[in-house]
C-alpha cells in the first residue's frame, strides 16, 4: 500500500534496540583478543568455549563503557545490578545461554535529542531510552553446502567463536509516537545520533558494516485517533543507516496493507532484504521461546560507588550536539551548511582536521567534495577512508603555502589513500612539488618563448593575453607542476612587459 | 606398604620430608593398595599410576634440589573427578563426557600441584555431584568399605570410599548440599565443607553454582586442615571466590581446646525420622562437649524445615542452565551425526543418550521451576527461603560460636535401596543442606557406631562464614576425645583396616 495513503489512516509506533560492540581490548567475561577479522577459532579460551568447569570474570571496561554510554544518553545509573542469564539452545552459543542483563539493566531511563530535516526546517524530537544494558556475542554460524548460504538447504554449518564473548551494549529506547511520515527519518537520525555519540565517547569504532552496531526495528500501527498499539513486527539485524530508513518505510507498507485488507499483523521477527529494501517473515514470535531468565550465580552484583560514577560524568567528552552548537557559531556555518555536514557524516572528521591546523572552509572542500567523492566510488563510508584528519590538515596547509596546486594536491590524497605514506612522502615519491624554483622554471620560460615566436611577439606588441599560450607550453612541459602564476610573471618579465 | 598407608596425612609428609621415605615409595604404597582393593571397592574411575610417580619423582628431585616444600610435598591425594585435571579424563561420572580430557586444570587441582601432592586419580562420584549414594554413576556405584553392600555416600562416594579403604590418605571432593559431609559421615572420615567463596570453583564442572564448594576429605581433622589451607584462598578466575585470608584452620586442629565455647544444638535437626543410633552417638558426643568445657544450649531454626524444599528447586534451577553447555558441538558425546540430521536433533539425542535419569530430572525440575509464569512461585520463593535461613543462622550465631547436629539422619544404607524413591534419597542430605543455602563452613567428625548396624555416625560442626577454623576446633577436640575413650581411630575396627 502507498505510504502516504497509510499515513492517512494509521500512526506508526517505532522502537529500537541497537547493539553496539565495544572496542574493548579483551571479552567481556575472559580476556581473550577481539581483533576483527582474525583466523577462525584463534581468539578462543576454555571460558569463551564454555569447557566444562570454566567461569566468567567481568571485564571492568566493558561496565566502565556502559556507564558512560549511559550518562552520555541522560540515564540513570543503576548502584546495583546483576547480570542474569538468557536461556536457549543455538549451535553458536557456547554456554547454550547468553549472559546478559534482564530486569536489572546497568543504566535507565535516559534520552536522546535528535533532528530531522522536514520541507519545514528542521524538527526536534526527543526519543526516551529505556534502558542500557551489558551482553556477550555470540559466535557466528556459516552454513556451507547450500544455494544461498542459508541454513535451509545446507549440506553443513561451521562456526566461529572468535566473536563469542565479545562485550555488547543494548541500547533500547522507549516506544516512539507522533512521528506520523518522519518515522522512518526518526529512526536514521536516532541511530545516526546514537552512533556519533558512541564515536564521541571512543568506546566503539560502530562500524556498521562490519557489524559493530546493528539494529532491531520495531514497527506497529494504530489508527488514527486510537489510544492502544497496534502488533508489531521486529526487523532484526539492520545494518546501515539507509537499512534502518527503508525497512520502517517498508513495515509501514507492508502494515498498511494487511490491516486496510482487513487482515492481521502477526508478532514476528523479520529479515531486511538489502537487495529489494523488504523484509521477509522470520521465526514468529507466538512460537518464541522461554528464556528462562535468572541472575547468573557465577557473577557477583556490580555496584557503581556514586563517587565513580561522578568521576566518570565529569570526564565525558564535548558531546555531539553540543560540538554541533560550537562549530555552527566558531565557523560561522549556516543551517544549510551544518546539514550538509551532518548528512556526510562529516562533523568528526573536520573538526579533527580543523584541530589539526586547516582553515574550517578547506577542511569542510576537503572532506565534502574530493574524498566525499572517492568514498562514494569506494562504497564506504567516509570515515573509512585511509586518510586521517592530521594528513588532510597537511594538504590543505601545502596547498596554502604554494607548495601544491589543487589538481596536484589531489594526487597527493590519492596517494594516501593508496597507502603511499603521509602527504611529504607522497609528494616526494611521487615528484610532486610545484615547480617554482626560478632557475628551473626560467629554462622552460625561455624554451617556451623559443618555442613560439608569434605569442611571443604579441605580448612584446602589448598583447598582454596572449602570454595564456605561454604558460600553457611552460605548464605542458613541466607536466603541470609549475606554479601557473609565477611563470606567467617570468614570462611578462623576459618580454618586457609589466603584467 | 602397610606402615606407609597406615601413616596420617601429617605425619608422611613429615617422613616425606625428612627423607624417611619418598614420594615414590608413598605413591607406589598407594597405588599398590588401589591394585589390591580398588576391584571391590570400586572408588577410581582412573588410575594415573604412571603420571603420579612421574610426579612424585618431580617432588623428590625438587627436594633433593633444596627447595622449601610445604607440608603435604609428597602426599598422595585422589581427586573427585568434577575437578578438571588437564594430564588425565575428567567426565563427572557421565557418559556425556566420557573420555574428555581437559586442556586446563582446575584451581583446586593447580594449587595442590604446586604444593607438591601426588594425584593418584580421579574418584567416582554420582553424575555431575547429583545424589546421595554414588549410585547414579555411570561407571557403575562405589561400595562402603564398611560394608560393602551399602553405600558411600553421595555425591563425593568414591573420595570418601577410597580415603576410608586406605586407598588415598587425603581427597579432594565438592560439597553442593551435603556431598562432602555426608559420604565422610558414612565413612567414617573427616570431611569439611569451606565458607561458599573460600575455596575456588574455577575447573569445577559445574553442579548448582551458588551451592558448589570444593572440600578436603581426611582420616583426621589435621590432614583435612592441611588439605583445606593448601588449596584455598582468593582467585581471581573465580568472580564468587572471597577475598580474605584463609582461616587458620590448621592452627585450630592443633589447638584442639574448646573451653568455654559456646554450641548450639538445633532443635530442628534431630528427632524423627533419625535413626536411633544416630541419636544416640550425637547425644554422646553433645555430652562429650560438655565435659571438655562448653556451655551448650538448644537453638531453634525455624526455617531449616523448608530448606529441603527449596534446595530442590535452587540446584535444579541452576544445574539447568549449567548443563545446557553439554550439547554435542564442542566436545563429548556426540550421538547421532550422521549427516542426515540437523544440530537441534543431535544435540537431543546426545543429551537423551549421555545424561542419567537423575541428571534428567533435574534438568527438567529446574527447567520448569526456571519458566517464565512459574518462577516466581518456585525460584523466587526458593531463593526467600534461602534468606530466611541465612537470618536464622544469624540470629543463632549471636548466641553461641558453633551449632552441632548430626551429620545424617542415618547411617549408610543398602545399595539400591533408595535408587529409586528419589525423596528418600534426598532426605540424606537433610541436615547439611541448610549450610550451603547459607553460604557457611560446617564440618564433619566421627563420633562412634551406631549400635544397630556398627556403622559410623558423623557429627556435624556449623560455623558462620569464614570462621571456618571454629569447626576444626570442635572437630579436634572431639577427635581427641573419643581416641583416647576408644584407645585408638574409629578407622581401625573397619573391615579394610590396615
Amino acid at each position: 500500500m502507498a505510504y502516504d495513503e497509510v499515513l492517512r489512516g494509521y500512526e506508526p509506533v517505532l522502537g529500537l534496540e541497537t547493539h553496539v560492540e565495544l572496542g574493548t581490548r579483551s571479552k567481556m567475561f575472559c580476556s581473550c583478543a577481539t581483533a576483527f577479522g582474525a583466523e577462525p577459532n584463534t581468539q578462543v579460551c576454555p571460558v569463551c568455549l564454555a569447557l566444562p568447569g570454566s567461569l566468567p570474570v567481568v571485564n571492568g571496561v566493558a561496565v566502565e563503557s556502559a556507564i558512560r554510554l549511559g550518562l552520555a544518553l541522560n540515564c540513570s545509573v543503576a548502584s546495583w545490578c546483576r547480570f542474569a542469564r538468557k536461556n536457549y539452545f543455538y549451535p553458536d552459543m557456547p554456554k547454550n545461554y547468553q549472559i546478559s542483563q534482564y530486569d536489572e539493566p546497568l543504566c535507565f531511563d535516559g534520552h536522546l535529542d535528535i533532528t530531522v530535516d522536514t520541507p519545514d526546517g528542521p524538527r526536534e524530537f526527543r526519543i526516551e531510552i529505556e534502558r542500557v544494558h551489558m551482553e556477550e556475542d555470540t559466535g557466528k554460524t556459516a552454513h556451507m553446502g547450500g544455494a544461498t548460504g542459508r541454513i535451509h538447504g545446507a549440506e553443513y554449518s561451521i562456526v566461529d567463536y572468535n566473536r563469542a564473548g565479545i562485550p555488547l551494549l543494548e541500547i533500547v529506547t522507549r516506544p516512539i509516537e507522533n512521528t506520523g511520515d518522519l518515522a522512518p527519518l526518526v529512526a536514521r537520525a536516532y541511530v545516526s545520533e546514537l552512533r556519533e555519540l558512541v564515536r564521541s565517547l571512543g568506546i566503539s569504532d560502530v562500524r556498521m558494516e562490519e557489524g559493530s552496531m546493528r539494529c532491531d526495528v520495531n514497527v506497529s500501527l494504530m489508527p488514527r485517533g486510537a489510544t492502544e498499539w497496534g502488533t508489531r513486527s521486529e526487523t532484526k539485524n539492520v545494518n546501515s543507516l539507509r537499512s534502518v530508513e527503508r525497512a520502517v518505510r517498508h513495515e509501514i507498507e507492508r502494515q498498511g496493507g494487511v490491516l486496510s485488507a482487513g487482515g492481521r499483523v502477526v508478532q514476528e521477527t523479520r529479515h531486511f532484504q538489502e537487495n529489494t529494501g523488504g523484509t521477509v517473515s522470520g521465526r514468529s514470535k507466538e512460537e518464541a521461546q522461554d528464556y528462562r531468565y535468572f541472575p547468573d550465580p557465577d557473577l557477583v552484583p556490580v555496584a557503581p560507588a556514586a563517587e565513580w560514577v561522578e568521576e566518570l560524568r565529569a570526564a565525558l567528552p564535548e558531546l555531539p550536539a553540543a560540538r554541533r552548537r560550537r562549530i555552527k557559531a566558531e565557523w560561522n556555518l549556516s543551517d544549510e551548511e551544518l546539514r550538509d555536514l551532518v548528512n556526510a557524516d562529516a562533523i568528526g572528521l573536520v573538526a579533527e582536521t580543523v584541530e589539526a591546523g586547516a582553515p574550517p572552509a578547506d577542511a569542510r572542500k576537503w572532506w565534502l567534495n574530493e574524498l566525499s567523492r572517492r568514498a562514494t566510488e569506494a562504497g564506504t563510508e567516509l570515515s573509512a577512508l585511509a586518510i586521517t584528519p592530521a594528513q588532510v590538515a597537511r594538504v590543505a596547509a601545502l596547498v596554502a603555502e604554494g607548495a601544491l596546486t589543487n589538481k596536484l594536491a589531489r594526487q597527493v590524497v590519492e596517494g594516501v589513500l593508496a597507502g603511499e605514506g603521509d602527504p611529504d612522502a607522497v609528494v616526494e615519491a611521487r615528484g610532486l612539488k610545484v615547480v617554482n624554483d626560478d632557475s628551473a622554471l626560467g629554462a622552460a620560460v625561455d624554451q617556451a618563448i623559443a618555442d613560439n615566436a608569434d605569442a611571443a611577439e604579441k605580448v612584446r606588441g602589448g598583447k598582454v593575453a596572449a602570454a595564456g599560450a605561454l604558460v600553457g607550453a611552460v605548464m605542458k612541459a613541466t607536466r603541470g607542476q609549475a606554479d601557473a602564476g609565477r611563470a606567467r610573471q617570468l614570462i611578462l618579465e623576459r618580454l618586457g612587459v609589466q603584467g | 606398604m602397610s606402615e606407609l598407608i597406615r601413616l596420617t596425612a601429617a605425619e608422611l609428609g613429615a617422613a616425606i620430608a625428612s627423607g624417611e621415605t619418598s614420594a615414590v615409595e608413598a605413591a607406589q604404597a598407594y597405588l599398590d593398595r588401589i591394585d589390591a582393593v580398588d576391584g571391590e571397592v570400586n572408588a577410581f574411575l582412573h588410575v594415573a599410576t604412571e603420571g603420579a610417580l612421574e610426579q612424585a619423582r618431580a617432588v623428590d628431585a625438587r627436594r633433593a634440589a633444596g627447595e622449601d616444600l610445604g607440608p603435604l610435598a609428597g602426599v598422595p591425594v585422589a581427586h573427585k573427578d568434577v575437578f578438571s585435571t588437564k594430564d588425565m579424563p575428567t567426565t563427572a561420572a557421565s557418559r556425556i563426557l566420557e573420555g574428555w580430557q581437559p586442556p586446563y586444570d582446575a584451581t583446586v587441582t593447580a594449587r595442590l600441584r604446586d604444593a607438591g601432592l601426588v594425584i593418584l586419580g580421579k574418584t567416582n562420584m554420582d553424575e555431575f555431584a547429583m545424589g546421595s549414594s554414588t549410585e547414579n554413576s555411570a561407571y557403575g556405584p562405589t561400595r562402603n568399605p564398611w560394608d560393602l553392600d551399602r553405600v558411600p555416600g553421595g555425591s563425593s562416594g568414591g573420595s570418601s570410599a577410597a580415603v576410608a579403604a586406605f586407598e588415598a590418605p587425603l581427597a579432594t571432593g565438592t560439597d553442593t548440599g551435603g556431598s562432602i559431609r555426608q559420604p565422610a559421615a558414612v565413612c567414617g572420615l573427616v570431611g569439611a565443607k569451606p565458607t561458599y567463596g573460600g575455596s575456588s570453583r574455577y575447573g569445577l564442572i559445574a553442579f548448582a553454582s551458588s551451592l558448589d564448594t570444593p572440600g578436603p576429605f581426611a582420616r583426621n581433622v589435621l590432614d583435612a586442615a592441611l588439605l583445606h589451607e593448601a588449596f584455598s584462598g582468593h582467585d581471581p578466575r573465580d568472580s564468587t571466590s572471597v577475598d580474605a585470608p584463609v582461616p587458620r584452620v590448621v592452627e585450630a586442629a592443633k589447638r584442639a581446646d574448646i573451653a568455654g565455647m559456646r554450641v548450639g544444638i538445633v532443635r530442628e535437626l534431630s528427632g524423627e525420622g533419625y535413626q536411633a543410633g544416630v541419636l544416640e552417638r550425637f547425644h554422646e558426643a553433645v555430652e562429650l562437649l560438655e565435659s571438655l568445657g562448653a556451655k551448650v544450649v538448644e537453638v531453634s531454626c525455624p526455617s531449616f524445615a523448608t530448606a529441603l524444599p527449596a534446595y530442590y528447586l535452587i540446584a535444579p534451577s541452576e544445574c539447568s542452565s549449567n548443563l545446557a553447555r553439554f550439547d554435542a558441538m564442542r566436545y563429548g558425546l556426540r550421538v547421532g551425526d550422521d549427516g542426515t540430521r540437523g544440530a537441534e536433533e543431535v544435540m537431543s539425542l546426545t543429551r537423551a543418550e549421555g545424561f542419567g535419569p537423575e541428571v534428567k530430572r533435574r534438568i527438567i525440575l529446574g527447567t520448569y521451576a526456571l519458566s517464565s509464569g512459574y518462577y516466581d512461585a518456585y525460584y523466587g520463593s526458593a531463593q526467600q527461603v534461602r534468606t530466611l535461613i541465612k537470618r536464622d543462622y544469624d540470629a543463632a550465631f549471636e548466641q553461641v560460636d558453633v551449632l552441632v547436629s548430626p551429620t545424617t539422619p542415618t547411617t549408610a544404607f543398602p545399595i539400591g535401596e533408595r535408587a529409586d524413591d528419589p525423596m528418600a534419597m534426598y532426605l540424606a542430605d537433610l541436615c547439611t543442606i541448610p549450610t550451603n543455602l547459607a553460604g557457611n563452613a560446617a564440618l564433619s567428625v566421627p563420633c562412634g557406631l551406631a549400635a544397630e548396624d556398627g556403622l559410623p555416625v558423623g557429627l556435624q560442626v556449623m560455623a558462620p562464614a569464614l570462621a571456618d577454623d571454629r569447626t576444626y576446633l570442635v572437630g579436634a577436640a572431639v577427635e581427641a576425645a573419643l581416641k583416647d575413650r576408644w584407645g585408638g581411630d574409629l578407622l581401625s575396627r573397619s573391615a579394610f583396616a590396615v
